[in-house]
């Protein structure tokens, strides 16, 4: 057993230390949770950086793309393990996607110690955007709590009084319904922490029924999503209360597990599949015709993400000894996004619009989300005052 | 809180004890009768939500989908106790524990390769997607009160196979003594693929009943299988009486410890009962064993 273990090492050694001699070219090392509940995020970010990579002509930054895939399995030690073996053994010269923020937060150091680049696909918790920002990191996707100060906004915008709130007791919860509060002035009558993958809502919803607020907002991602958005609409509340909620939980992902439930739902995101800008319109119809669905909010970013790559590595000429110029190519982000204006703030996070979705059924049948109205104009995050990067 | 608030969270304890029934009578049997640790019970419960979701996605019948995804399940269960439990019985739990884990991780593979890595939906059947009015301007979802009915309902059967059936009676005889079950010519074999096949259909069950109120996804299982194996400890293992006041004991209390307590401590309350009721007594509620 172990001869033939000793035997297999070997052999994937050669093989690597084979590939290591190759032309010039870049290697994008790409870790996301690619296993368990949350397998769909990291498999969309991948597909939409794939789709990037293809319409730079299979190239980013005029260079030919080895792409290395890692699952993190959610877990940030695994993270860390897969981040260094990218970059001792793999060698990669840049490193992209993270979905979750605790395992971005394990990687983050490690990663821009080493003088690689990294570049977000989802994850931007609050201490990379503020005091703990990092030369070498840009977030292609948003800062945690934008999307919710988003809803934040709107709610108060359309003067509701009373709002009552829910989200999972984690870390991301909690900074969702924070971001929330940032902009809604009016009452909270009722704030609620459920477990973490709790499956059942009927307990918490009737006690919501009976706080009679004037509208629900919720942060629950993936299949904690369709159990509530499920439920809620089965308890009858729906027609009831106004449920209001984040891209997180009525992505298309997981649209169509919720099925009418989530007819009608607003959301708030950065981004919809009907974002009228020829970057978009270019990216959807080219994923719906690679993939066969829908591209997510997700797809989305990594498609921006290898995009941005792309317009960075273009102009140093696929230099990547000099970091001073590569960090100032990224910082310029001159590439055409799919939400059309993009910009990064000092802290290197985006500076962005926001928008209120509704979701509809297409003509095709399908649900997806529809542009209503834009929350926010050039939103910046919270923090960057507090990031002491120029 | 009013009186009427306390009912309607009864309610929903009552449902979610209910599902915690479904899924423990059957694991209650397997680990008594058979003396096996099945991990992988999860598993059943979420190949049957499954199976029922893609029934009733391409025929739009609910009832179809029951009555198809029920033997399906069973017979998938008795498939895997044939092919690969059968191994198991005579070694350790901690290798039971192993294999059943492994098991866990097959089936999760299996159904991403088949349905793909996303949710699935199924719907509430059409019949029972209204509420129930209790009281003028009080609704409960009726499908809720029937998932509370069809479990009382297995709870009933199940008491009548195995107080008044030859089955039943071998069941109690294997969970009381395998060795001279076994001793008295009794095909032990043939009797644990079918009390793991009842096993199975009962946990595929719960899986179809749980469909269409909650997302039909990868892994679903492991969220409920934890919860189950605290409430067959708590009841006593090898005992249907005992699963069945357990899981309603556990139902109730995670449900009012969810409505009353700060989401920390809620969590705890279901393993703060079961250390109280092991400390009290050790074999749980209602032991099967002498």
């Amino acid at each position: 057993m172990r001869r033939r273990f000793v035997v297999l090492a070997a052999v994937l050694l050669l093989g690597w230390g084979a590939s290591a001699h190759g032309a010039e070219q870049l290697k994008v090392g790409y870790i996301a949770t690619m296993s368990g509940p949350a397998a769909s995020l990291g498999t969309d970010i991948l597909d939409g950086f794939k789709l990037g990579i293809k319409h730079c002509g299979d190239q980013l930054g005029g260079l030919p793309v080895e792409l290395v895939v890692g699952d993190d399995q959610l877990k940030p030690d695994v993270g860390v393990q897969v981040a260094s073996r990218m970059m001792e053994k793999d060698k990669v010269d840049i490193v992209t996607g993270i979905v979750f923020s605790n395992v971005m937060m394990a990687v983050a150091g490690p990663i821009t110690d080493a003088g690689l680049f990294l570049i977000s696909g989802n994850a931007g918790p609050s201490p990379l955007a503020g005091e703990g920002c990092l030369p070498n990191f840009f977030a292609v996707s948003w800062q945690n709590d934008q999307t919710h100060e988003a809803m934040g906004k709107y709610l108060q915008d359309q003067g509701v009084k009373t709002l009552y709130l829910m989200a999972p007791n984690y870390q991301a919860g909690k900074d969702g319904l924070a971001g929330v509060k940032r902009y809604f002035k009016g009452e909270i009558v009722g704030e609620v922490y459920t477990k973490i993958n709790q499956p059942d809502y009927a307990a918490e919803l009737t006690q919501l029924r009976a706080a009679k607020p004037e509208a629900v907002f919720v942060f629950y991602p993936g299949g904690m999503g369709i159990n509530f958005v499920k439920q809620y609409a089965q308890s009858g509340l729906k027609e009831e209360i106004p449920l209001y909620t984040t891209a997180f939980t009525l992505d298309q992902s997981v649209l169509q597990a919720m099925g009418d439930a989530a007819l009608g739902l607003k959301n708030s995101s950065f981004w919809s599949p009907d974002l009228k800008n020829p970057a978009n319109e270019k990216f959807v119809a080219d994923f719906k015709a690679t993939y066969q669905r829908i591209p997510s909010l997700f797809a989305a970013q990594g498609y921006d993400a290898a995009l941005l790559i792309d317009s960075a590595v273009r102009a140093v000429n696929g230099d990547l000894k000099d970091q001073d110029k590569l960090r100032e190519a990224f910082r310029k982000a001159d590439f055409q996004s799919v939400r059309g204006e993009f910009k990064f703030n000092h802290n290197h996070f985006p500076i962005q619009d926001f928008y209120i979705r509704e979701v509809v059924e297409n003509e095709d049948g399908v649900l997806t989300n529809k542009l209503l109205g834009v929350a926010f104009e050039d939103h910046a995050d919270a923090y960057a005052a507090q990031c002491p990067m120029k | 809180m009013d009186p009427l608030l306390i009912f309607i969270q009864g309610l929903n304890g009552l449902q979610l004890g209910v599902m915690l029934f479904l899924m423990a009578a059957g694991l209650t049997l397997v680990f008594g009768v058979m003396n096996l640790i099945n991990l992988a019970h999860g598993s059943l419960y979420m190949m049957g939500a499954y199976l029922a979701a893609t029934v009733q996605q391409r025929t739009g019948s609910f009832l179809l989908a029951v009555l198809l995804a029920i033997p399906l399940t069973t017979m998938l269960g008795m498939l895997v106790e044939v092919t690969a439990l059968r191994r198991l019985y005579k070694r350790d739990h901690l290798d039971q524990v192993l294999a059943t884990f492994a098991l866990i991780l097959f089936f999760n593979e299996l159904v991403r390769i088949v349905w793909g890595p996303q949710a699935y939906f199924m719907a509430v059947p059409e019949l029972f997607s209204g509420y129930f009015s209790i009281l003028p301007g009080v609704s409960y979802p009726i499908f809720r009160l029937v998932i509370i009915g069809v479990g009382l309902a297995v709870a009933l059967l199940l008491y009548l196979i195995v107080s008044r059936t030859r089955l039943g009676m071998l069941i109690r005889a294997g969970a009381t003594n395998r060795e001279m079950v076994g001793a008295l010519g009794v095909n032990i074999q043939l009797l644990y693929t079918v009390v793991f096949g009842l096993g199975a259909a009962l946990a595929g069950l719960a899986g179809i009943m749980a469909g269409p109120i909650l997302s039909v996804e990868v892994g679903m299982g492991e969220s409920i299988i934890i919860l189950t194996f605290v409430v067959i400890v708590i009841g006593g293992i090898g005992s249907i009486r005992g699963a069945l006041i357990a899981s309603m004991l556990v139902g109730l209390a995670d449900t009012f410890g969810r409505v009353l307590l700060p989401p920390a401590l809620a969590s705890m309350v279901i393993y703060v009962l079961m250390a109280g009721v092991l400390c009290w007594r050790p074999q749980g509620l209602f032991p099967a064993y002498g």
